[in-house]
């Protein structure tokens, strides 16, 4: 399945004919490329370089400008919440904000009650994680805007994949072909399970690496090779991702305890050895220094691409609201709604 | 009361062992005569040419006894759970849920094995069924400690009682709501080996027949635990297992898409326990086919998989579905109603499920090949199905209840 990936937009294909990103199960390699390369350009932008609006100066584009963007988090989330506000606003959305805490879903309210309430106020675009896998494509079929997962549940969090694939692209010039090891809590990690569908879809080969308990059941049908041993796990790669670990989980219910998680899944100096020169090092953030990474590692401004994944959030979160909302804005080429596949 | 004569059916009467072309007297709420009779004069007579004519379905096992969704799926009797609110723990609720029903659809309640359901004390068993109780149940989930397990099965010989069982490791099936497999890790939903219901199996039948007791596993969905029960059943201890049409019809990806309609419990199986269930039909290690019916709202089950509650609707599609099995070969049409009739009757000791000189006028009539599409919008009762648009065949043309005509289509 890692044998060449179909890379190439085939002739006569829409770019992108998706009227959501619920995951990334289900997108062509090339539809993930070109959100990829859609993504570089504001990178640049967000580095100051760009002043291709006509409207704004520095870190600012108006095509978004008179849409209304709601991110609707029901589950706590600091970074993809201000990388998603942050995203809306440089390209001229007006943001709107919807936490746990502020929503009726406290009151009772079910789930899709809050989507018709959400959709009656005809947002254009909408942005929702929700603690419960398959939530975020439950809302969607009741809206009548696109939807962008910004994770549900155990099950994806694919702007998070598209960040980090853009990451190693310009660290490391390519995708195909790389060896990429996942290390952590790959059970509970909707972050890995998009990076399963988007690595092995570009042509990079996937390791997960873990103590069993945090395996998935038959994790190796979905395309990755499982280890136990980071040592063995590591040999030769070229990434290496980090999971979070969360702290409920180390108390003796997964691992017996952060110290021995540490001792033998830790992210060190010396087991990093073993991965092949110039290895690069992940972490979706927040990290636990002294529980998954050593502090040195994540620190080591030529290994780790920690800081940088961020920055490129921004970006991909960015060229996924251009994207998604080009139907209704208009753009040549890209259809209403309906009318995509 | 005047008496009703049906000519011109297909009688089968699995039971009895009975199947030819005859005529079926019914007098004063009971089957008067079976066979090539002379309908006597001013006997009320039903056309049933082209019709099979069975006695009227007992589910054996529902949450709730919808007697609307019952009468046009063919079914006249229902064993139901003790999942109630409150559950039926207790002497005077067993009385209460048996009178409910009538005089449509009769309830057979089963008591509730521990209190509360909670599986720790035991509940009044005996009291339960002097008030009516055809067996004590552990409801939708096992009953955790091994200890009260066993002091359930001991003391139940006293009343000469089946006990239904869930069959799950509760502690594996904590929070669960998949079988463990490449489907469930794709989706991210929280799952639980298969081995969860071999596990609980294989305990239950060692303290089953520890102690002598009468047990019947409610539903058995896995190979390895439908081996278990061959063993056992080969070995003649008095142990049966029953199940319901989605675990010999859909396997784990029927939940793909996050179809919360197919959270069941327990919940889908790969395609191999799949075959083996229907395998097991085949071959008479699975006795009872019932329904599962369990209503639940749209609002219930309109919610993110894992929020959804488990359940489905069942009565208005036992029949079709359990013909899918005629069809395939498994079982003969007579094999197959014997599972909805005489088998659940003689677990239970009911009345009914049996066209025998004296028995209730419980009376199924249908036309075994009429083909028609499932959808839940246009069911009777509730409609929380996982069926919803697959085509099937077999439609319950008429339902008698007690002598009295309670259903026609």
């Amino acid at each position: 399945m890692t044998n060449s990936p179909n890379l190439v937009t085939p002739a006569g294909a829409h770019p992108f004919p998706h009227s959501h990103l619920l995951g990334l199960a289900g997108l062509q390699p090339w539809e993930m490329l070109y959100l990829l390369d859609e993504a570089e350009q504001w990178v640049e932008l967000n580095r100051g370089a760009g002043r291709q609006s006509g409207n704004g100066a520095g870190k600012h584009d108006n095509r978004l400008a008179g849409l209304t963007q709601i991110n609707a988090f029901f589950e706590n989330s600091t970074r993809t919440l201000l990388s998603f506000e942050i995203a809306g606003k440089r390209l001229g959305a007006d943001v709107v904000n919807l936490g746990v805490s502020g929503s009726s879903v406290k009151k009772g309210e079910t789930l899709l009650d809050t989507a018709l309430t959400l959709s009656a106020m005809h947002p254009d675009v909408i942005v929702i994680r929700h603690g419960s896998s398959g939530a975020v494509q439950l809302i969607a079929e009741k809206m009548g805007c696109p939807v962008l997962n910004a994770g549900d549940g155990r099950h994806e969090h694919p702007t998070q994949a598209l960040l980090d694939a853009l990451t190693i692209r310009r660290r490391k010039g390519r995708i195909e072909g790389l060896t990429v090891a996942i290390c952590g809590d790959i059970l509970h990690s909707r972050v890995a399970r998009s990076n399963f569908q988007l690595l092995a879809a570009l042509g990079a080969k996937v390791r997960v690496v873990a103590p069993p308990t945090l395996l998935p059941p038959h994790v190796d049908q979905l395309g990755v090779d499982a280890y136990t041993s980071m040592d063995e796990g590591l040999k030769g790669v070229d990434v290496v991702m980090m999971l979070r670990l969360q702290t409920e989980r180390m108390d003796g219910a997964y691992v017996p305890s952060t110290r021995e998680y540490f001792r033998f899944f830790g992210l060190t100096e010396e087991r990093l050895r073993h991965a092949a020169p110039g290895v690069l090092v992940m972490h979706p953030g927040p990290m636990n220094r002294g529980v998954e990474i050593d502090g040195s590692i994540a620190d080591d401004i030529v290994r780790s691409a920690v800081t940088e994944q961020v920055e490129m959030g921004v970006a991909v979160r960015m060229a996924c609201l251009d994207v998604l909302t080009r139907s209704r804005r208009g753009v040549a080429g890209w259809p209403p709604i309906g009318a995509a596949a | 009361m005047k008496a009703i004569a049906i000519t011109g059916a297909r009688v089968i009467d699995p039971d009895s062992g009975f199947d030819a072309m005859a005529t079926v007297l019914l007098r004063d709420r009971f089957v008067a005569a079976v066979g090539d009779i002379a309908v006597p004069a001013g006997a009320e007579i039903i056309d049933a040419t082209g019709l099979v004519l069975a006695p009227g379905l007992i589910d054996a096992g529902v949450f709730r006894a919808e007697p609307a969704a019952c009468h046009a799926g063919g079914i006249t009797r229902v064993v139901l759970m003790p999942d109630q609110r409150p559950p039926l723990d207790d002497p005077a609720l067993v009385a209460f849920a048996q009178s409910m029903g009538k005089p449509g659809v009769w309830v057979h309640p089963l008591v509730a094995a521990t209190r509360d359901l909670a599986g720790h004390e035991l509940a009044e068993i005996g009291l339960g069924q002097a008030a009516g109780a055809v067996g004590a149940a552990t409801g939708r989930s096992a009953i955790a400690s091994s200890a009260v397990m066993h002091r359930l099965l001991a003391y139940s010989r006293a009343f000469d009682m089946t006990v239904v069982s869930h069959a799950e490791d509760a502690a594996l099936t904590a929070g669960a709501v998949a079988t463990e497999g490449a489907y469930a890790t794709r989706l991210g939903l929280a799952a639980a080996p298969a081995f969860a219901e071999s596990l609980a199996i294989a305990r239950d039948i060692r303290l089953a027949e520890a102690t002598g007791a009468r047990l019947h596993l409610r539903q058995v969905t896995t190979a390895e635990g439908l081996e278990l029960v061959r063993q056992a059943k080969a070995r003649g201890l008095p142990i049966s297992a029953g199940v319901t049409p989605a675990y010999w019809l859909l396997n784990e990806t029927a939940v793909a898409e996050f179809r919360s309609f197919a959270r069941l419990s327990p919940p889908l199986r790969s395609d191999e326990d799949r075959r083996a269930v229907e395998a097991a039909i085949g071959d008479g290690t699975i006795s009872v086919i019932a329904s599962g019916h369990d209503p639940r709202s749209q609002e219930k089950k309109r919610l993110p998989f894992a929020d959804a509650w488990p359940g489905m609707a069942g009565a208005e599609t036992l029949l079709a579905l359990a013909l899918s099995l005629v069809r395939n070969g498994t079982l003969s049409l007579a094999a197959a109603l014997k599972t909805m009739t005489a088998a659940p009757a003689a677990l239970f000791r009911l009345p009914g499920g049996t066209l025998a000189k004296g028995a209730p006028a419980d009376i199924m009539l249908f036309d075994e090949h009429a083909p028609w599409r499932i959808a839940g919008d246009r069911f009777i009762g509730a409609s929380n199905t996982p069926f919803d648009g697959i085509p099937v065949a077999g439609r319950v043309r008429m339902t008698i209840k007690g002598g009295e005509i309670v259903w026609r289509a």
